[in-house]
């Protein structure tokens, strides 16, 4: 029973922590006042960054790191149309849904031979277990802590970036812009910079979070990879109520969904794993209906600025 | 007659039609750059592509059919986006509806012509049930459509797979459901092709030969009467003034003494059953089933893709969808005649999108031609 909770918890951990990566990316974006739902776009380029460099070099470190470049540059694309051109965010995010995939699976078809489905890497080059061998093997606490370290660099970076939004100046200008973007212009903040700087990093935390898939989760990249995490992520993002740590609750919520999933899966219990996948974004909704309200959001949230404005 | 050319004129170079227009060949532009730096032709694909879509009346048949859904799902983000509305839940609207049409199409036995009514009355309604839970949580607590829908998309996948598995229902030894019966079909004389006389005929008629050798159906009649009802209800309705009036400006119209609430669950209603008729149309057109779904496929996101180059106007949409089956059906050609990436087709939709999204951009390229051209 105890080893049944132990392997639940730590599916759960593994399977939240490309959701919690780019959840974070959302919630600093949105912070700003900018939405990201381009996330699913920027998760899939750097799931397959991750996978090819991973896999042409060796070392899952700097896989992980130009999944990062990857997802910050396709929000750069989404920084130029929504911040400097006023685009529509929601719409400019869905170019960049369709961008990240159609360039991820082009790329993988010029790396890998026409193939959309990246070669597996070696499992001594996938991102290392840096507890592994410390617990009893398959007992309780190997099962829940024995994690890749991409789970332990999540839950540090909750914490980073709650640090960064709420004790450092730097937040706080971020949060002001997102929240009254004017105010923020005549104290001197410059707008377009700070929220440049949000979206670049929310592309960086996605591609982390695609290479978290790819590099951890699983040995490869494949089309359905990453579908709907980026959603998933947004969701989790509006769910925590757009702070860091919330967003991880809800991601661990939705991680604990696939977990159970995948448990029920091993046994022979008959819940049908249909319904079960299903409750997660029934509980967002319900909890959006009873808890959230309506102005929950940072209030310049998707509003484009120009200076000068009146 | 000086003075309409003026007005045509005008259209055609000021406004939404030029940006789209400008935005279709940056995206073709953008296209050719990514294959010219892959190492292929973009001309010789560029031309791959078109006798893929041209070629023969198959080709040409084939791009119908693969626009069919997307202007319907097209029409239905479309109507919403006239209505102040973004809905992103075609994609789970569409799911509902094929499932439905599925459930009817097997389950409801009835006579020819009246069974594929009472499905597609069925799929639609459901549909619409669908769109509407988004609008009245909208409505009612303030929940955004662009959040409540993507969460209505995942809980329609998994109610779709959920239902395939269910005994009865499930065909065995695979991922799909039992077929409707052929009373619901839509197909264009499906049966008749593969009789003797059917035969003959077409022998004698290649061009008709090579259309039929395609799943035609009635599909694409279906999305242009929608595109026509749309415009109807939008331009020469009361309804359709009154939702387009809360589109532009809520506040004012709820001063005008139009209950907001009641036009965003009608309105979503309306998209929903919209995005239904896709799906609809889908099983008793193509598959006459519904299958597990590993992940979405997507129609309703190319609906949005669809409204925003069809400038959210119902004959816009028609085009748009005809633009982007054509690019969906004849851009994965390349892979086979040069071995060049198929996805070249996402991209380029993905930066008409993009540019589409920035009008500003493209009025800022107008001007600066314009500029030099005063110089």
């Amino acid at each position: 029973m105890i080893d049944n909770i132990g392997f639940i918890l730590g599916t759960t951990l593994m399977y939240s922590t490309p959701l919690i990566f780019a959840a974070l990316g959302g919630v600093i974006s949105e912070n700003s006042g900018v939405v990201n739902i381009g996330l699913e776009g920027m998760m899939t380029l750097g799931a397959l960054v991750g996978a090819t460099v991973g896999y042409f070099t060796g070392n899952p470190w700097l896989g992980l790191l130009c999944a990062g470049l990857a997802g910050g540059l396709l929000a750069i694309l989404h920084a130029i149309a929504s911040i400097t051109f006023g685009a529509d965010q929601v719409v400019s995010g869905i170019a960049i849904n369709f961008l990240g995939p159609g360039i991820a699976l082009f790329l993988s078809r010029i790396f890998f031979e026409g193939a959309t489905m990246t070669k597996s890497i070696d499992l001594d080059n996938k991102i290392p277990r840096p507890l592994d061998g410390i617990f009893q093997q398959n007992s309780f606490f190997d099962l829940v802590f024995n994690q890749y370290a991409t789970v332990y660099i999540a839950l540090l970076l909750v914490f980073i970036v709650w640090y960064m939004l709420y004790k450092t100046k730097l937040g706080l200008r971020i949060r002001a812009v997102g929240e009254h973007p004017k105010a923020a212009d005549t104290l001197g903040i410059n707008i377009y910079k700070i929220r440049y700087f949000s979206v670049i990093l929310s592309g960086i935390f996605a591609g982390f979070g695609g290479a978290a898939m790819s590099l951890a989760v699983v040995s490869n990249f494949r089309p359905t990879l990453i579908s709907g995490q980026g959603f998933i992520a947004l969701a989790a993002m509006i769910f925590g109520k757009w702070k860091p740590q919330g967003a991880m609750w809800a991601c661990l919520l939705f991680g604990a969904a696939q977990g159970i999933v995948v448990f029920l899966g091993s046994t022979a219990i008959s819940i049908s794993s249909q319904i079960l996948a299903m409750l997660p974004y029934i509980i967002t909704l319900l909890v959006l209906i009873g808890f959230v309200g309506k102005s929950a959001g940072p209030a310049a949230n998707g509003v484009p600025y120009e200076k000068g404005e009146r | 007659m000086k003075n309409k050319k003026n007005s045509l004129k005008e259209m055609l170079f000021s406004g939404n039609f030029t940006i789209t227009l400008i935005s279709i060949l940056l995206g073709l532009a953008v296209g050719a750059i990514a294959l010219k730096i892959a190492g292929y032709s973009p001309i010789e694909a560029y031309s791959v592509i078109l006798n893929g879509i041209f070629g023969k009346p198959k080709y040409i048949s084939y791009t119908i059919i693969y626009a069919t859904p997307l202007i319907m799902t097209g029409l239905s983000v479309a109507f919403a986006f006239k209505t102040g509305l973004f809905n992103i839940g075609a994609e789970g609207q569409f799911i509902v509806g094929a499932l439905v049409a599925t459930l009817v199409g097997y389950f409801v036995k009835l006579p020819i012509v009246l069974h594929a009514i009472v499905v597609f009355a069925a799929a639609i309604t459901a549909a619409g049930i669908w769109g509407a839970v988004a609008g009245f949580l909208k409505a009612r607590f303030g929940v955004h459509e662009v959040i409540a829908t993507i969460m209505l998309n995942w809980i329609a996948l998994y109610l779709n797979n959920y239902v395939i598995m269910l005994e009865g229902f499930k065909r065995p030894n695979s991922e799909a459901s039992y077929k409707i019966w052929d009373t619901a079909t839509v197909g264009i004389l499906e049966k008749w092709r593969y009789t003797d006389a059917g035969r003959v005929w077409l022998k004698a008629h290649p061009i008709l030969q090579s259309i039929f050798k395609t799943p035609i159906n009635l599909g694409i009649i279906c999305a242009i009467l929608l595109a026509v009802l749309v415009w109807f209800i939008l331009s020469k309705t009361t309804l359709g003034y009154e939702l387009r009036a809360v589109g532009s400006n809520k506040y004012a119209a709820e001063y005008g003494g139009i209950n907001v609430n009641k036009s965003i669950i009608i309105s979503m209603s309306i998209a929903g059953a919209l995005a239904g008729a896709a799906g609809a149309m889908q099983v008793m057109g193509i598959s006459k089933q519904v299958s597990i779904l590993a992940a979405m496929e997507g129609y309703g996101f190319d609906g949005i893709a669809v409204s925003l180059i069809g400038s959210n106007g119902a004959f816009g949409c028609i085009f748009a969808g005809l633009l982007f089956g054509a690019l969906k059906y004849g851009g994965p050609k390349i892979q086979s005649a040069m071995g060049a990436p198929s996805e070249i087709v996402s991209i380029v939709m993905g930066t008409i999108v993009y540019f589409i999204a920035m009008p500003k951009f493209i009025k800022m390229l107008l001007d600066a031609r314009k500029r030099k051209e005063v110089k």
